[in-house]
Order: structure tokens, then sequence, then C-alpha cells
């Protein structure tokens, strides 16, 4: 899922303390799970703004609502009427759904809320780490299901560079080595002599570095 | 001899059959080459050819290649030092061009460190290639004569063909495979991390000897004298991926202060000529990190010099 974390407070409020009316739009889909940008989160967020408005004598309605995903336009029905009325949105959506909003309500600001930070999972409750970054030709089949991409500080395909240290990255004790896993992975399946498999130059051209992707599927 | 495939001193010293030294210098945070160009001659006449770092973890200074080119004018045979974390594809073979033009015959191929470490935490990372695929690269560009696209290179980079190992990285199970798969890369010397734990060093090149891999590529062994306890200490503790035993730190802390930099030379002496000894070991790097005017003494103390005549 795609993990965000909302912004400082102080960055929101001088995004928006300008406007009359503001809607603060949660999305209920990943961003919630990580409980920072869900329809809940959105509530209390909108809270607090009420309070610091009041606090401040600023003179601003503030509206909370929501939906189950910013970035798919069936999901907007039913505040179709909020969302064009609203003088300006703080969507606590990622990056996607703040872009899908401003592309959907053409004349109306839509500030983010969260910073989007990564595509991860959820290892206990409340810890979020990252597992992906979209490079576009994944390689999980030869490192035993590690991806040294998103997880490995140096993106190494051949291996740990020469500070993996008692199964830490170099940069930090508390961050495992990348390739220490993928390791201890590949012996547990009994492929440990696949490392010695020299990884080929990665084509880069179908991540970021690529430019923007899309892909259409012909028959919808 | 075996067939000399370039112009490096350090092939010839080697091919020779000759216990091959270098050293290395890190260049200056200011576009005054006068230091670099005085560390080289300094230690000149000790080693065969010297290392310049590329901006060795990760702190701004004066360009590898520069300074690989001051030291060329000096007569001396420069290692270029070469990182990817800061050059894609394009610039690394863009570099590596640079540097055959200026007659610079050797390259050490290097992941890096991170760039937390340095005075741009801020700064992004590249690492379009790893330090493998940097020696592939420059082996497909100086056999093949191409570059990466295929595309003809009318004048090939001449060049050695290095690269790094850490016997004390973990995971230590993959560090022999790690160096079969450098060689299997084209790798044709290697210099090592900085040996204090000779045992464990010891240990690997038996791994390295098991698979006959000592027979492929010329492993130098990295020698670091200590200045003192505490700088012995700093290295086991922060220096992630360094091995320093507990009985190296009580042996500087048993003499007295301004007598550890001279014990740190005396064991830095000792460990070279037990690893003289060792099959496989083709020769020392001795990194003297900023203490460049002690490298002739440990040389010849050693008994590494006179260096041999290969030009
Ligand atoms: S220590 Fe491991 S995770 Fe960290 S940069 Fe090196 S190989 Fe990658």
């Amino acid at each position: 899922m795609i993990v965000g974390e909302q912004k400082p407070f102080e960055e929101i409020w001088e995004m928006v303390k300008d406007h009359k009316q503001l809607t603060v739009f949660g999305c209920n889909t990943c961003v919630a799970v990580c409980h920072q940008g869900g329809n809940k989160e959105a509530g209390i967020l909108a809270s607090q703004l009420r309070m610091r408005a009041t606090q401040d004598g600023v003179d601003i309605e503030i509206v909370d609502s929501g939906i189950e995903r910013q970035c798919e336009h069936e999901f907007f029905t039913s505040t179709e009427d909020l969302l064009v009325k609203s003088e300006a949105v703080l969507s606590l959506a990622c990056g996607i759904g703040v872009q899908f909003m401003a592309e959907k309500y053409k004349k109306t600001p839509i500030y983010p809320a969260l910073n989007t930070t990564f595509l991860g999972d959820v290892i206990e409750s409340g810890h979020y780490t990252e597992k992906c970054q979209a490079c576009g030709d994944c390689v999980l089949g030869v490192t035993g299901g590690v991806c040294p991409v998103s997880r490995c500080c140096k993106r190494l395909f051949n291996g740990p560079c020469g500070g993996s240290s008692d199964g830490k990255c170099e940069i930090s004790k508390d961050l495992d080595c990348a390739w220490q896993l993928v390791v201890d992975r590949l012996e547990a399946l009994g492929k440990i002599d696949d490392y010695e498999k020299v990884q080929p130059l990665k084509d880069w051209s179908k991540d970021r570095a690529g430019g923007p992707r899309s892909f259409k599927l012909e028959d919808f | 001899m075996t067939e000399l495939i370039t112009k490096s001193r350090l092939e010839k010293v080697l091919k020779n059959g000759h216990q091959a030294v270098t050293s290395e210098c890190g260049p200056p945070r200011s576009s005054d080459p006068a230091h670099i160009i005085e560390k080289g001659n300094l230690i000149k006449d000790y080693v065969d050819s010297v290392n310049i770092t590329d901006n060795q973890t990760s702190v701004t200074r004066l360009c590898s290649l520069a300074a690989c080119i001051h030291l060329k004018q000096q007569g001396i045979d420069p290692v270029l030092q070469m990182v990817v974390r800061d050059r894609n594809r394009i610039a690394l073979q863009s570099d590596i061009l640079g540097a055959a033009s200026f007659g610079i015959h050797n390259i050490l191929c290097l992941s890096g460190d991170h760039q937390s470490f340095g005075d741009n935490p801020q700064a992004q990372n590249v690492f379009d290639l790893d330090s493998m695929q940097l020696v592939q690269t420059v082996r497909h560009m100086r056999d093949e004569g191409k570059f990466l696209s295929g595309d003809e290179i009318k004048v090939p980079p001449d060049m050695f063909v290095g690269a790094a190992a850490n016997p004390f990285g973990d995971p230590f199970k993959i560090r022999v495979p790690r160096l079969a798969k450098k060689v299997a890369c084209g790798a044709e010397f290697i210099q090592t991390q900085c040996i204090y734990n000779v045992d464990k060093f010891e240990k690997w090149m038996e791994g390295v000897r098991d698979r006959g891999l000592d027979e492929q590529v010329y492993i130098l062994a990295g020698i670091t004298p200590m200045r003192s306890v505490g700088m012995a200490r700093y290295l086991s503790k922060n220096v992630p991926g360094m091995d320093v035993p507990e009985e190296l730190i009580e042996r500087l802390k048993g003499v007295e202060k301004n007598k550890q930099s001279e014990e740190g030379i005396t064991i830095a002496v000792e460990t070279i000529q037990r690893l003289k000894e060792v099959k496989g070991v083709a020769g020392f790097h001795i990194m003297a990190i900023e203490w460049e005017e002690k490298v002739p003494e440990m040389v010849e103390r050693s008994g590494l010099y006179p260096r041999p005549a290969v030009d």
C-alpha cells in the first residue's frame, strides 16, 4: 500500500489559513491503514484547524468529509456537490489523490495534508516499512524475494557492500542490510549458489528515469 | 611472465612476479593541487602505484581524475578510484575515456560510502550500476572496444581493472563467493579493506585459495597503521565492516601515549611481514590516511624496498 505521513500542523495551517471555506477530505484506503489520511483523521485534523482558527481569530468555515479512494472517478459521486461548492480542499490522500482531484476540479485549490512517503507494508501494528520502489522491472525472483532497489541504500544488485555489519546496514544500526536478508533467504531456499549469478545492468528506463509511466488495457 | 595487457606499471610489477606495493592519497578540499603533488612525491619511490580516492566518505573534494593527472605529471602511476554513487553509466564511461586520454592506466571500481556520511547528506545518489557492473563496463570498453550501447570506441581505454574486497564484511559466508563474482566480472586486481584481524583474513584467504581465485586475480592486502589507541577504538566502534580485535587495542593501550603511533607502525610492519608469507597475497595496499610521510618507513622496514624497476 501507499504510506504517507501528515505534514507538520504549522505547514498545513500556513497553506490554508487565507481561505474563507475549506473542505478537509479523507481518503479511506491506503493512508487510512497507517492512520494518517483516512476519513477519521480528516475529522480530527478539521477540529484542530477549527481550534486554531478560533485562537487566531481567523474567519474560515471548515467542513470535513471523505471517500474510499481519491484516485478513481466512481468514488466521488456521493461528495460531488460538496466538492464543487468548496472554495479549497485539503486532501489527506497520497500525492495521487491530490493530483486526481486537482485535475477533476480545475479551478479549486487542492492542498496536500500528507507527505507521501513510500510503498510499504504493516510489519506490526503502527509500524510501516518501505518494500518497493515501483522500478518497473521486478527482480524479486532472483533475490529471494527481498527487494534490493528499495531496501538496499545503494540499490546494489550483486551483493552486499563492504559496510554490511552484523546484519545491519552501514548507514544505521536500526536498518537491516537488504543483502543479509537476501543471503539468508537464498540459504533457506537451498539456492545460495544462485548468489554467484551476475545480475545484468538494470534497465532504468522502466523506472522514474524513463519519464512518467502508464499503461492501457486495449479492450476496456 | 603472463602477457601484459595494458601500460599500467602495477600490472607490470605483478606480472613480473613481484609483490606490489600501492598506497593512496586523498585529494584536497580545495582547488590547490600542491598538497596532493607533495604527498605523491613523498611516496613516489617507495610504491609502484598510487590510488586517488573519489570523494571518500562522501565528503566533497577535488576530483579523483584531476588529482590522478597531477600525479601522472610527476611520473607516478595513478590508480583512479571511481565510485558509482555519483555518476550514471554515461558519466562513468565518459570519465573512463577521459582518464585513459591522460594515460591513467589503472582503475579501482567501488560502490562508494553512502552520502549520509558526508558533507551533503541531502544529496541524491545515483547507483545506476553497482561496482561489479562497473568492472564489467571497463572490461567491455577495453576488451571489446565498445560502449555499453554497443557503439564502437575507436581507441579503447587502456586500463588495468581493480575492485575492492572486504573480508570482514558480513555475511562472512558469501565473502569468498563475492570475490569470485568480482573475478567473473573481470577484476584483475583486488585491494582489500584494512586488515587488523589477521587470523580472519587468513581464513578468508584459505577460502580464496580453495577456489583457486588467487590464481585468477592479484590480491593486495590493505594496511592502515594505527596512530593511537583512540583511532583503534574509533575504527572498531564506528566504521561498519571494520574488524579491530581487542588484543590490538590492548597492545596500543599498553604503551605510552607518545609512543603509540610508533607502535602502530610496528604492528603494521609485522602484519605485512606475516602476510608476505601467505600464499595468494600478491602485494600490499598501504592506506596511511593523511600520514603519507610514514609510508617510506613502513615499506623499508617490511623489506619491500627498493621497488623493482619495470619501466
Ligand atoms: S550495508 Fe547492505 S543495505 Fe546497506 S548499502 Fe550495504 S549492501 Fe545495501
